[in-house]
């Protein structure tokens, strides 16, 4: 039986509209400004300011950026690399302890949860790590210092363990067993197809950490031919705006400072593959997602 | 003993699984669990090219240098004052979002407004902080655009701290909102039906619905939640506050919090010593928080204590 709704769920539902799409208008804003700022040209951002929608309309900012591409196809090229080979490691070893963490058969796995639980409780601190992966690792200026500390995150492993334990019986698991099947077979024949929403979620959390990171670059990186995408934008972006930051005006930019619509140019070709993929990715986050951190 | 050698049979039991755990296990000690050691210097005095070992001991001086040089009161003020408003007020949000977005009807509408709310979460800290930049910059900030716009004086923001608590609170919701607002979602998505029928029949129009069916319903994720969070109570969100203010002293007063000040310690002073007394205390002060934390929880439910 279906049952009328009553007054108040009118009313609800109008408050539930208008907050949805107030909400949906002050997360796209922000990006609009961007948007349209790559769009505006360089005078009429620096006479009359950023707006919402582009002044003097004018491509001038991506045209500077495609002029001299060396730089930043590198800087896409060393995001892409570490993106790539961190995610697929960090996916293959996550799954893989995942995997073990929810065998209810082995008894010690929740001492080993613990063991990678507790380093979100306390950790040494950023210095003792710094000199770890500098001095000790030697780490510094190349390729592993931004692949290796974003390999594996405690969250992740969590998460892909109870995906896990929610999706896949314990009963397959037990019968393979009893057809001979070894560990590893069960895990690479069994597991690993049937966790694939879990995958890709763990997978695109992973990507994400990689393709946003910029403390690797400006912890460890020297070498301007290594850094991250995102600590490329950085560097554009401070040339400048640090002078700026420190208001009341009166800071004359010099001649090698970036122009504004470029540095605008600059952070959306930053930005666009993800605004690109997002709505394909979309849902396995959330089916991964609601799976994986609900239950626990 | 017994446990020890229990523990053992137990590996030895299942060692293609240990096989499989060990790069792991190997990761987190390397990479997590070594810098523990490091906490040692804490109490040298640091020399780059050094040992750990061989440099003089100095005790807590490092310590007692962090202590006077006044900062230590604010930074844990501001650390743990913002963290406990991002908590509350991010999960207060993300569930009032969560329950609304339940109500609108429509898939596409649902769909569309849920892929929109949780975008900001894919945007980097870098990109944001070139966002806020825009829009609070003194000479070609939007809001200064439009003051002057309006025939009055500009605003200089980025030399008003007290500004910044409100703008570092927003951007963070912005950011995190959408996210969390996903699971909550799909918490309320997993709710019988049959609960709200039964309500309706009862009379209970659709305030009193949300709040004694859907809120309750809410507790464990909520708890979970809520947890995870203080783990991350006295760190966290560096990326945040270090991309919106940056080196800008004008802001620290209000902006400053243990992350950035270790950080700036490092590579702008190159403080090591003090650098990671500051970082020993986070730890200590941190891990005591979430003991003392997980202990009232367990006391009041056993279910949702974390350990």
């Amino acid at each position: 039986m279906k049952v009328r709704d009553d007054s108040s769920a009118k009313w609800f539902k109008l408050l539930a509209y208008v907050v949805v799409i107030l909400g949906c208008i002050f997360c796209v804003l922000p990006f609009l400004l961007i948007l349209s700022g790559s769009f505006s040209s360089n005078e009429s951002l620096i006479t009359s300011g950023y707006h919402f929608l582009p002044r003097d309309f004018t491509l001038d900012g991506y045209k500077i950026i495609f002029e001299l591409p060396q730089e930043i196809l590198r800087a896409y090229g060393v995001t892409i690399f570490t993106t790539v080979v961190g995610t697929t490691t960090g996916l293959f070893l996550m799954t893989m302890a995942g995997y073990v963490l929810q065998r209810k058969d082995f008894k010690s796995r929740n001492f080993f949860s613990f063991f990678i639980y507790f380093t979100t409780l306390f950790g040494g601190g950023l210095v003792p790590w710094y000199l770890l992966m500098t001095k000790y690792l030697k780490f510094g200026d190349s390729y592993y210092a931004l692949i290796f500390p974003g390999l594996m995150t405690p969250f992740l492993i969590i998460l892909m363990r109870s995906f896990i334990k929610s999706t896949i019986p314990d009963e397959i698991v037990e019968s393979s067993k009893i057809d001979g099947a070894g560990d590893f077979k069960i895990y690479y024949r069994i597991v690993l197809p049937l966790s694939l929403p879990g995958i890709a979620t763990v997978g695109l959390f992973l990507a994400l950490n990689y393709w946003n990171d910029w403390f690797s670059s400006a912890l460890f990186i020297n070498d301007s031919s290594k850094f991250q995408l995102q600590f490329y934008l950085y560097n554009i972006m401070n040339t400048a705006s640090f002078l700026a930051t420190f208001g009341g005006g009166g800071v004359s930019l010099s001649g090698g400072v970036p122009t504004e619509s470029m540095k605008m140019a600059m952070s959306i070709v930053v930005i666009g593959p993800i605004l690109f993929l997002y709505p394909f990715i979309q849902r396995y986050f959330v089916k991964g997602l609601t799976i994986g951190a609900v239950k626990g | 003993m017994r446990l020890i050698s229990g523990f053992f049979q137990d590996l030895a039991k299942n060692k293609v699984l240990v096989l499989m755990l060990l790069p792991t296990i190997v990761f987190f000690l390397i990479n997590n669990y070594s810098p523990m050691v490091g906490v040692y210097y804490a109490f040298i005095q640091f020399d780059f090219n050094s040992g750990l070992f061989d440099a003089p001991f100095v005790g807590f001086q490092n310590f007692e240098f962090l202590w006077k040089s006044g900062k230590l009161l604010e930074l844990t003020a501001n650390t743990l004052g913002y963290n406990v408003v991002f908590i509350f007020l991010g999960n207060g949000l993300s569930i009032l979002v969560a329950i609304l977005l339940s109500e609108v009807g429509g898939k596409w509408f649902k769909k569309i407004s849920q892929s929109v709310l949780f975008l900001p979460y894919f945007v980097s800290f870098v990109v944001l902080s070139v966002i806020v930049f825009n829009l609070f910059n003194y000479e070609r900030g939007v809001l200064n655009t439009v003051v002057k716009s309006l025939g009055m004086e500009p605003i200089d923001i980025y030399g008003q701290p007290n500004l910044w608590i409100a703008i570092i609170i927003i951007f963070y919701l912005w950011k995190n909102v959408g996210y969390s607002m996903v699971i909550y979602f799909a918490a309320i998505t997993g709710i019988s039906d049959d609960y709200y029928e039964a309500a309706k029949i009862d009379g209970a129009n659709m305030f009193q619905r949300a709040r004694h069916i859907t809120l309750p319903m809410l507790k464990s994720t909520f708890v979970i939640l809520l947890l995870f969070a203080l783990g991350s109570i006295m760190k966290g969100q560096f990326d945040l506050f270090y991309q919106l203010v940056g080196n800008n002293g004008l802001l620290f007063s209000t902006t400053d919090i243990l992350d950035t000040y270790v950080y700036r310690s490092l590579r702008v002073t190159f403080d090591f010593g003090m650098a990671t007394a500051a970082g020993v205390y986070q730890s200590i002060f941190g891990f005591i928080l979430i003991i003392t934390v997980n202990g009232i929880i367990r006391r009041l439910n056993r279910d949702y204590s974390l350990f």
